[in-house]
């Protein structure tokens, strides 16, 4: 037991701290309030190694660990926590189940130039009848030949309005209900695949969500990401990755509320004395600290798991589980140390706390984690 | 200040325990189960003094974990004992407390800031298997030791102690005390001073034992200092240094109750678990509830929480050079850890149903032995100040 960052991690972290501080953090109102998908922040963090940061140099990526992977997650999303999901989907959603599932034809011709960040991935399950409950999902996939041909809708997907790339799910033989269901890797641009645009939400707003329409998109049998019918498996490991990415993508999105309303508190001052000098808040703010360092240490001890070829299913779970609700106690609790003036856009808080809703839903809402680790609790123990 | 060369770590972000730890935590665990479990209902029913596991504790090498082998003690890291200590709470919070006390707030200072003399009277002693107690807490004077009246007062090569301390444990069968007392009422923290005070010392008594809500079978008593002389040499440290010398022993002691309140923890989630699996209703087991699921999830994941906490604290807690985070940590680890016990200690009882709530049933001598958790050892208000200290300055 040993916790404390390699020179390597220690140089990534002052790195992509720059970058965030310089590069992100200025836009991240803009593109909150506009919407628009910020591709060339995109591009900037495929030139610095982000968009496949756990990909090994072979396949385009930065050939890093997946602790290195959260510390990009958590600085890009302590300045911009839509620029920390676009990332996060990019290499959790899309590289990782490539390079785990993918062989080396599909490596080359998509996963190469989505590591480097040459095309931008998205992720393809959720439905408008099938979330939470991804094995009720209703779009086919029909083999003709060489093809499968594909019919069906998927919603909130994030990255979609301005992706290259979809990985897809759907089932090529209901009758096997989830084990009908199979992955495919699916450009954009194929024929009869259309997709809506932005939509405007709570928080997270510029990430590109919104729904993807098949109409006999033919897709090759060769962009079949693993056998038919092992899609199921594909997306729910996937899944148990991804969470380490949200995980850390609320731990960066806690620690910027959190510091926030740590300068603020000291500066802010009320009844002849600065806000830190009362009790009450110094207590916010030590529970506050006490469960974010939580909420790190838990999503660390994921990625270590992961890569140290350990079960971290579980630990996933609980690390998502624990930090999207770290997040959303300790931006309610920032916006409060700033009164009056966090629930203005002059400051960040407001929206360091809407960004924070919805790491507690998507890729799996709490309760989903909730259903995983009392899976593991009562059955696997 | 360190006890042995640390041999140097490469940084590195890494889990896991090393082997010895897990021998030591196994060996624990299989003791405290067949030794300690089978007799745990009745000594707290009768608020009986585990004085047998007690000498068991001393042979097995658990009472001088942190002492140097020059002295006769393992001389092992925080982290083991950490573990050591939430194997023995898992099965007996009360063994847990009179087993980190002695280590914690009586062999440690000793170890830390005794002259070598005085650790030579002391620790081997402590290490072989006698007990240790602390004496800091007075009636006036809890979380704010600057209120403290027992007094000392140098009498030619003695020292002369005046004054009452209160909720000592082990107090009455301890060997040594630890006894903090001001030695100069002009000069505030700087004019207390440690000492070690032994059992046998004239002057120094044990008043009557506390009645208390948990920890029924370790022992809390009042001690009362009247002319208690001692040789001058058991001064501990510099005279002066005494609120220094609290301070950075609360600041390991409080790890030790971090990992009491994970042997706590883990202990409810078992229990939970397992009566959740047995217990039917509405034709099912009650686990297969989601209302009851997701509080076993709850559990679960805040235990693995404070787990992380805890065993981060420790590992950094007598890193060479001293990491300036450890106190921070200790008591962020205490703090989060003494909560979610209690959290996971009523969620068991809950589980429980009306079970939970009669004698018989273990949660609910858990659910008392945990409160005292989030009090002693500084209370969760004092963490949060020690943790709002260190953001802020």
């Amino acid at each position: 037991m040993h916790i404390e960052l390699s020179d390597e991690h220690k140089l990534l972290q002052e790195t992509v701290r720059q970058f965030a501080t310089e590069v992100v953090a200025p836009r991240a109102k803009e593109i909150d309030e506009t919407g628009e998908f910020p591709r060339d922040f995109y591009d900037q963090a495929g030139e610095l190694g982000l968009t496949g940061v756990a990909v090994p140099d072979a396949w385009g990526g930065a050939g890093m660990d997946t602790v290195a992977y959260c510390l990009v997650i958590e600085e890009i999303s302590r300045a911009c926590a839509t620029s920390g999901v676009i990332l996060s989907v990019n290499n959790s959603l899309v590289c990782d189940p490539i390079l785990k599932w993918g062989n080396d034809d599909q490596k080359e011709r998509y996963l190469k130039p989505l590591a480097s960040g040459e095309l931008l991935g998205c992720f393809g399950l959720t439905e408008p009848g099938a979330g939470s409950d991804a094995g009720s999902l209703r779009t086919t996939a029909r083999r003709d030949g060489d093809h499968y041909v594909l019919n069906g809708e998927k919603v909130f997907i994030t990255n979609g309005t301005d992706a290259d790339v979809a990985l897809v799910f759907a089932n090529a033989d209901l009758a096997k209900k989830h084990r009908g269901i199979t992955a495919f890797l699916i450009p954009t641009g194929a024929d009869g695949f259309t997709r809506g645009e932005h939509e405007f939400k709570l928080g997270v707003n510029a990430s590109g969500t919104t729904w993807l329409n098949f109409e006999d998109v033919r897709v090759p049998v060769a962009d079949r990401l693993g056998e038919e019918g092992e899609g199921f498996k594909i997306a729910m490991a996937t899944l148990d990755g991804g969470r380490i990415g949200i995980a850390a993508q609320a731990v960066g999105i806690a620690r910027g509320a959190m510091e926030e309303a740590l300068a603020y508190s000291q500066e802010r001052e009320q009844f002849n004395q600065p806000l830190s000098n009362f009790q009450a808040i110094q207590f916010y703010l030590a529970d506050m600290s006490t469960e974010l360092d939580a909420a790190r240490l838990l999503t660390w001890k994921a990625a270590w798991a992961k890569e140290n070829q350990k079960r971290y299913s579980l630990e996933a779970a609980q690390a998502k589980l624990f930090a999207s609700e770290v997040a959303q106690r300790v931006t309610n609790k920032a916006l409060q140390i700033h009164g009056g003036y966090g629930y203005t856009k002059e400051y960040n808080v407001e929206r360091y706390f809407r960004d924070a809703r919805i790491t507690e839903i998507y890729e799996g809402t709490s309760e989903i984690q909730k259903m995983v680790i009392a899976d593991w609790v009562v059955n696997k123990a | 200040m360190a006890v042995a060369e640390v041999p140097t770590v490469d940084p590195a972000v890494d889990f896991a325990l090393a082997e010895d730890q897990e021998l030591i935590r196994e060996q624990v665990r299989r003791y405290a189960e067949e030794r300690i479990a089978p007799g745990e209902a009745e000594r707290d029913r009768e608020h009986r003094f585990p004085a047998d596991i007690v000498v068991e504790l001393g042979e097995l090498g658990l009472l001088g974990m942190l002492v140097e082998e020059e002295h006769g003690g393992a001389g092992l890291d925080p982290l083991t004992y950490c573990l050591a200590v939430e194997e023995l709470a898992r099965i007996s919070p009360s063994v847990a407390v009179t087993m980190s006390v002695s280590n914690s707030v009586c062999c440690w200072p000793l170890s830390r800031f005794a002259s070598a003399e005085l650790k030579a009277r002391t620790l081997p002693e402590l290490a072989a298997g006698a007990l240790g107690g602390f004496g800091l807490t007075e009636p006036g004077a809890g979380s704010d030791p600057s209120g403290m009246r027992t007094r000392a007062r140098r009498d030619g090569d003695s020292w002369v102690l005046d004054g009452e301390k209160a909720w000592i444990t082990n107090a009455g069968f301890a060997r040594w005390y630890v006894v903090v007392a001001v030695t100069d009422p002009d000069a505030g923290k700087h004019g207390l001073s440690a000492f070690a005070v032994p059992a046998d010392a004239p002057g120094f008594a044990v008043g009557k034992p506390e009645e208390k809500l948990g920890l029924c079978s370790s022992r809390t008593a009042p001690l009362q200092l009247t002319g208690c002389r001692i040789p001058a040499a058991n001064l501990i440290g510099e005279e002066g240094q005494g609120f220094k010398i609290a301070l950075a022993t609360l600041d390991h002691s409080r790890l030790g109750i971090a990992a009491q309140c994970l042997g706590i923890h883990r202990r409810a989630l078992e229990l939970a678990v397992a009566y959740a699996r047995e217990r039917k209703q509405f034709g099912k087991p009650i686990a297969e509830h989601q209302g009851v699921a997701f509080k076993l999830a709850q559990v679960a994941t805040e235990l693995a929480a404070a787990r992380v906490l805890t065993w981060h604290a420790a590992s950094v807690a007598e890193a060479t050079p001293p990491d300036p985070r450890a106190g921070r940590l200790a008591s962020q680890a205490k703090l989060y850890a003494s909560e979610a016990a209690n959290r996971a200690v009523a969620e068991g009882v809950q589980i429980h149903g009306g079970n939970g709530f009669h004698a018989d049933y273990e949660i609910s001598r858990l659910y008392r032995d945990a409160r005292v958790t989030t009090i002693y050892e500084g209370t969760s208000e004092v963490q949060r100040m020690v943790i709002a200290r260190h953001l802020l300055r």
